[in-house]
């Protein structure tokens, strides 16, 4: 679980993971987005970088919500969730949404992790094209206790993010 | 010396590179010993900075004994490297992105005139071109809050980190004029004389250093590390520039003098940048030593003065101790680009 601000986020987890399992980690990802903007977009997040869809548009009823979600953690494949919801302002957390809780409150034996990133905002931000290259600090942290109450769970999620922030070597001014 | 088939090192190249290695077999068999004897003392900082050094020294000797070009093609990556972290860790705002990307770009065009030895251009392209053209950029983007600081760090980042680096690859495209060293020697003179500066310095300082320098800024530099340090490698360049240069054993002890003061004078700088960042390490790129700025460090200094001083005497068939051209130098107006240039061409034909 991580903070979002560019597509390169998803590349940058990806390949913390040794390759022997990097099969098994998977990107929740907006399926209007990905898979509404184009073939080209649509064939590189199913069969390249495998991502499990998520409906954001609400037709789909709540409890089915995370059907793709809860099968591929059954198969105990690793989730990387972006609870931003998007990517949004370069280099700011932008407020966190329930989804997460409600993905994990059941799930006793599946951990949380929270890794805070930064300086990829600037290497590739929302709506830019051009690449321009940056360090970029990945910080991982220790996971994150559930909570019953979504509000309490949020709260030490971002309580987790500002903790590892003090970690950050990179500097950017917005 | 010739190695297998078709590769040849110039003999004092050759045993150079030897001692070197030489060097780091000892220092690693002596953490060894002192890992064995105390078992309990953690040397794990030590063992990551000495295995980073074996890696350093495998990939410079390897590119150096390879050939030139691939020389020149790794300090273009050395100030690629060096210019993301340095750009990575001040703080730009977000309009400045494509204003970076052309600092980027000067990194090729800067090292295309340094293969192609283009003294002139290499020489005004980024303090000039580079220098107007990036707040024209800037103008055109828009963003004017901030601007003045924005174009002041990202024209410094690449002074510091393209320009003065690139003055050591420009060390390998000089006339070979000493066959016995070849076109690594002088490099390999400047990079073992600097980083034994750091060493003596650090020595020196520790074992009778008391009168602080500039407490403010780096509170472990005193004048008997510097005094010390300074005369220690100054004495090591008078022997070894003969060896691997075509500087004479007097121009060596003043090559040896410059070396160590303006090395001195980047670790106060590289200081307090890093206390105005509050940071230690400029990264974390190499295990035990931090950023490649970290690393780098004085050679961003030492190399621009001591290829500028050096080029005269290295182009020339007679030198003589004046000619190493110093800004305060009698003879400074001797040092002219255009001629340098000529003085080739005749050479080539």
């Amino acid at each position: 679980m991580a903070n979002h601000n560019s597509h390169l986020d998803t590349f940058v987890l990806m390949s913390l993971f040794p390759l022997s399992v990097i099969h098994q980690v998977r990107p929740v990802a907006a399926a209007d987005y990905f898979f509404g903007n184009g073939r080209l977009l649509a064939w590189i997040a199913a069969r390249c970088i495998d991502i499990v869809p998520l409906d954001r548009s609400g037709k789909t009823k709540r409890e089915d919500l995370f059907n793709n979600c809860h099968e591929s953690l059954d198969q105990s494949q690793i989730l990387i969730v972006f609870p931003e919801g998007s990517r949004g302002r370069p280099e700011q957390l932008s407020r966190l949404r329930r989804g997460i809780h409600y993905l994990v409150k059941d799930r006793e034996e599946t951990p949380v992790i929270p890794v805070r990133m930064h300086g990829l905002g600037h290497a590739l931000p929302k709506g830019e094209a051009l690449f321009v290259p940056f360090n970029c600090d990945v910080v991982v942290g220790d996971k994150i206790r559930k909570a019953s109450d979504s509000a309490d769970f949020l709260k030490s999620i971002s309580e987790s993010f500002n903790d590892l922030s003090k970690y950050l070597v990179t500097k950017t001014q917005s | 010396m010739k190695i297998g088939e078709f590769i040849e090192v110039p003999t004092n190249t050759f045993y150079t590179m030897g001692l070197v290695v030489g060097v780091l077999v000892v220092s690693t068999v002596v953490r060894r010993l002192l890992q064995a004897k105390n078992p309990s003392k953690d040397y794990t900082e030590l063992r990551l900075r000495i295995q980073s050094w074996w890696w350093m020294i495998a990939i410079f000797f390897t590119v150096l004994i390879v050939s030139r070009k691939l020389a020149i093609i790794l300090f273009a990556l050395l100030s690629f490297l060096a210019l993301k972290e340095f750009l990575s860790i001040v703080p730009t705002r977000l309009s400045d992105r494509r204003a970076i990307f052309w600092a980027y770009v000067a990194i090729p065009i800067q090292y295309y005139y340094v293969a192609y030895d283009w003294y002139g251009m290499f020489i005004i392209f980024i303090p000039i071109y580079f220098f107007l053209f990036l707040p024209m950029r800037m103008a055109l983007i828009g963003e004017t809050r901030g601007f003045i600081n924005s174009a002041g760090v990202i024209h410094w980042a690449t002074m510091l980190t393209v320009f003065c680096i690139s003055h050591l690859a420009y060390l390998l495209v000089l006339p070979v004029k000493n066959p016995d060293a070849g076109f690594a020697g002088s490099v390999l003179f400047l990079v073992i004389i600097t980083q034994m500066n750091d060493v003596c310095q650090y020595v020196w300082g520790k074992s009778l250093g008391k009168l602080k320098i500039v407490p403010k800024v780096s509170p472990n530099k005193t004048w008997a590390g510097f005094v010390g340090g300074v005369l220690s490698v100054a004495l090591a360049a008078w022997f070894l520039a003969p060896w691997l240069t075509p500087l004479s054993n007097q121009q060596g002890l003043l090559a040896g003098f410059l070396i160590g003061i303006s090395g001195f004078i980047w670790d106060i700088v590289i200081s307090s940048i890093k206390r105005d960042l509050e940071i230690k390490d400029t990264g974390q790129l190499i295990p035990g030593h931090g950023g490649i700025l970290d690393r780098m460090d004085s050679l961003t200094y030492t190399s621009p003065l001591f290829s500028i001083s050096y080029t005269t005497p290295a182009t020339r068939s007679e030198s003589s101790v004046e000619d190493l051209v110093f800004p305060f130098g009698g003879k400074a107006h001797r040092f002219d680009p255009a001629r340098i240039k000529l003085t080739w061409k005749k050479q080539a034909s």
